[in-house]
């Protein structure tokens, strides 16, 4: 720490360039932190200790392909099931195509497989009861300030009803609150229609389904289960593919985008220019404090003495840089999440981000620093004072 | 006394590129411990190169150098740079000062090097600014700084470990005779005063009278010796 003066002084030796890289490094570290949140948002869809007791069967091959709703009762008997249930992808939007809302078409037992939603019995009597009732997540209500009693009207991407409009109409009968935030925030943003009403509806569907959903009396024989399952269609014209809720959540997103290689992508091509920009800043300040490095080692630093301190002070810049940009990022993730009105459901930086973020700091300090400190090390005493 | 710095049949010879510059031939000096002595010479006599290996900058291509007893030109980068950071203090022509740290800072450079604690690093170097009549310089940055108060922050830097020898290059070639006067008396009481060795390269014959002897060094050669 005695050198810590010297360092800080060097690094703010050129005030103007010091801070512009800076800057640099909290908008990278900044973009990171965003990103993160982005990819852990999407890793952490469908983990949750209900969610593993619960399994997946869509067709093998696509998740846009329907079953046939015979299969429901074949899987009801298959040994370890506790409970089976189904839904429809309803693709609904208000108002306007860009407000999508995520809207599925289920029978009335489709919340007994998810005990991390709440709602209350009235309302959910309520929903059995009504046709074109329909339950909606609470932060789903307040973007459109929705109340039970609204009637509310819904345009399907997909499909129209008997007269061939794609226009429909429900009557909000009550809210659903996710318990656990973190793990369920997306019970929050959905909407939830009569499969009944749907199927009968749209002439596009005639008792199919989109998926199952099996909940399994024991998580362990979940695997022995899913197998089970899926051999009831083996060689039928609807083969199914059954996973656990993660597994399956985690493969439609997949088929929706790579968010891991897309945030790999643009963090990679980020923190390489990153590079390229902060090894310059680094190669610059050792270059014309040439004389005065010569006179450290002339005084007697030695020669690894002097590569630590260029090194350090490349670290430090981009520790500097890098925590204000995650600290940046910590705080803006709540705002830019609120802001959303509920649409990005954005986890707040976590340990591993940090852990994450403090080693590609280290890294890119350490790669940044490599070159000038070797230089700074092998600098000729008597050449750098006699200015050759 | 005995002889403090022991040059014996010093060669030394500068690759440049293809070419091979011989700057000193066949050097032979012996320094005792509280002389001054002055080194005088043109330019490109190989006065500077001389005062470098006595300082353990640099090394010949053959002899050798005993400053202290100890053959410098045998130690390795390591220990030459443990050795200068305790025996050598340096006072260059342009002073050579880190123009971002104050004047108190500069001083305590040599300082980071020892085992001392923080307060024992500021009491040392402020003594060492007092001695050289700075004191009330020390939060200063070299920029604000007139010339010779740079020197003088730069001869309290190469007194502040305590070092025995002081090698000095052309210590008052960028200051005005004033100032030049003011530093020369410096050096003259800390060789007086504090009995530290110094070995000046100068090619000012008026710094020169300031020294105890004088050497002349010409195309690598010592080839005069006369006492002041």
């Amino acid at each position: 720490m005695k050198y810590m003066h010297l360092i800080w002084a060097s690094l703010f030796r050129r005030k103007t360039r010091t801070v512009l890289t800076l800057v640099s490094i909290v908008a990278a570290f900044l973009l990171f932190g965003l990103l993160d949140a982005v990819r852990t948002s999407f890793n952490q869809a469908g983990q949750s200790a209900n969610g593993a007791q619960r399994l997946q069967t869509g067709a093998k091959l696509s998740f846009i392909q329907p079953l046939p709703q015979s299969l429901g009762a074949q899987i009801a008997q298959v040994a370890g099931v506790k409970m089976v249930t189904y839904a429809n992808w309803f693709g609904g939007a208000y108002q306007d195509p860009h407000n999508q809302v995520f809207s599925f078409a289920v029978p009335p037992n489709y919340l007994d497989a998810f005990p991390e939603v709440e709602v209350s019995g009235g309302e959910r009597k309520a929903f059995e009861e009504k046709r074109t009732g329909a339950l909606v997540g609470e932060q789903l209500a307040q973007r459109f300030k929705w109340k039970v009693g609204d009637r509310v009207p819904l345009q399907s991407t997909i499909f129209p009803d008997q007269q061939g409009s794609k226009n429909w109409s429900f009557d909000i009968v009550g809210i659903m609150r996710a318990k656990d935030k973190k793990t369920s925030g997306f019970w929050d943003q959905l909407f939830l229609l009569h499969w009944k009403y749907f199927d009968e509806t749209t002439p596009y569907n005639r008792g199919q389904v989109g998926w199952y959903v099996t909940r399994v009396n024991d998580v362990n024989q979940a695997d022995r289960v899913a197998k089970a399952i899926d051999a009831l269609s083996v060689n039928s014209d609807h083969e199914t593919r059954t996973q656990t809720e993660q597994a399956a959540t985690a493969s439609w997103m997949k088929q929706l985008a790579d968010i891991g290689l897309i945030v790999g992508s643009i963090m990679g091509a980020v923190f390489f220019t990153l590079l390229l920009l902060s090894g310059n800043t680094m190669m610059q300040a050792v270059r014309e404090r040439t004389s005065e490095i010569a006179v450290l080692k002339t005084i007697g630093f030695s020669n690894r003495g002097v590569m630590a301190m260029v090194l350090a002070e490349s670290l430090l810049l981009l520790l500097l840089g890098g925590i204000l940009g995650l600290a940046l990022a910590t705080t803006l993730i709540p705002i830019v999440a609120g802001a959303s009105g509920g649409m990005l459901n954005l986890p707040v930086l976590g340990a591993d981000s940090w852990a994450l973020g403090i080693v590609l700091m280290a890294l890119i300090g350490t790669l940044v620093g490599a070159l000038p400190a070797l230089s700074a090390m092998r600098l000729n005493i008597v050449d750098a004072l006699a200015g050759r | 006394m005995g002889k403090f710095i022991e040059v014996r049949d010093v060669s030394k010879v500068y690759e440049r590129g293809k070419q091979k510059v011989e700057v000193l031939h066949h050097v032979d000096l012996d320094v005792e411990q509280g002389d001054f002595l002055a080194l005088m010479g043109p330019s490109g006599s190989g006065k500077t190169t001389l005062l470098n290996m006595i300082g353990g900058l640099d090394r010949p291509t053959a002899g050798s150098i005993s400053v202290g007893g100890q053959r410098i030109d045998q130690l390795g980068a390591s220990l030459l740079a443990t050795w200068r950071a305790a025996k050598v203090g340096f006072v260059f022509q342009l002073y050579n000062l880190m123009p971002m740290l104050t004047a108190q800072r500069n001083v305590e450079l040599p300082l980071l090097l020892t085992k001392l604690s923080s307060a024992e690093r500021r009491k040392r170097a402020s003594i060492a600014l007092q001695l050289v009549g700075l004191a009330d310089r020390a939060g200063h940055k070299p920029g604000e700084l007139s010339g010779g108060q740079q020197q003088r922050t730069s001869i309290a830097r190469s007194i502040v470990s305590d070092p025995m020898l002081l090698v000095c290059d052309e210590p008052t070639g960028d200051l005005d005779r004033q100032s030049a006067e003011e530093v020369l008396g410096l050096l003259r009481a800390l060789n007086a005063d504090h009995g530290k060795t110094i070995v000046m390269v100068t090619h000012d014959p008026k710094a020169a009278e300031y020294a105890k002897r004088t050497l002349h060094l010409e195309k690598g050669t010592l080839v005069e010796r006369a006492v002041a």
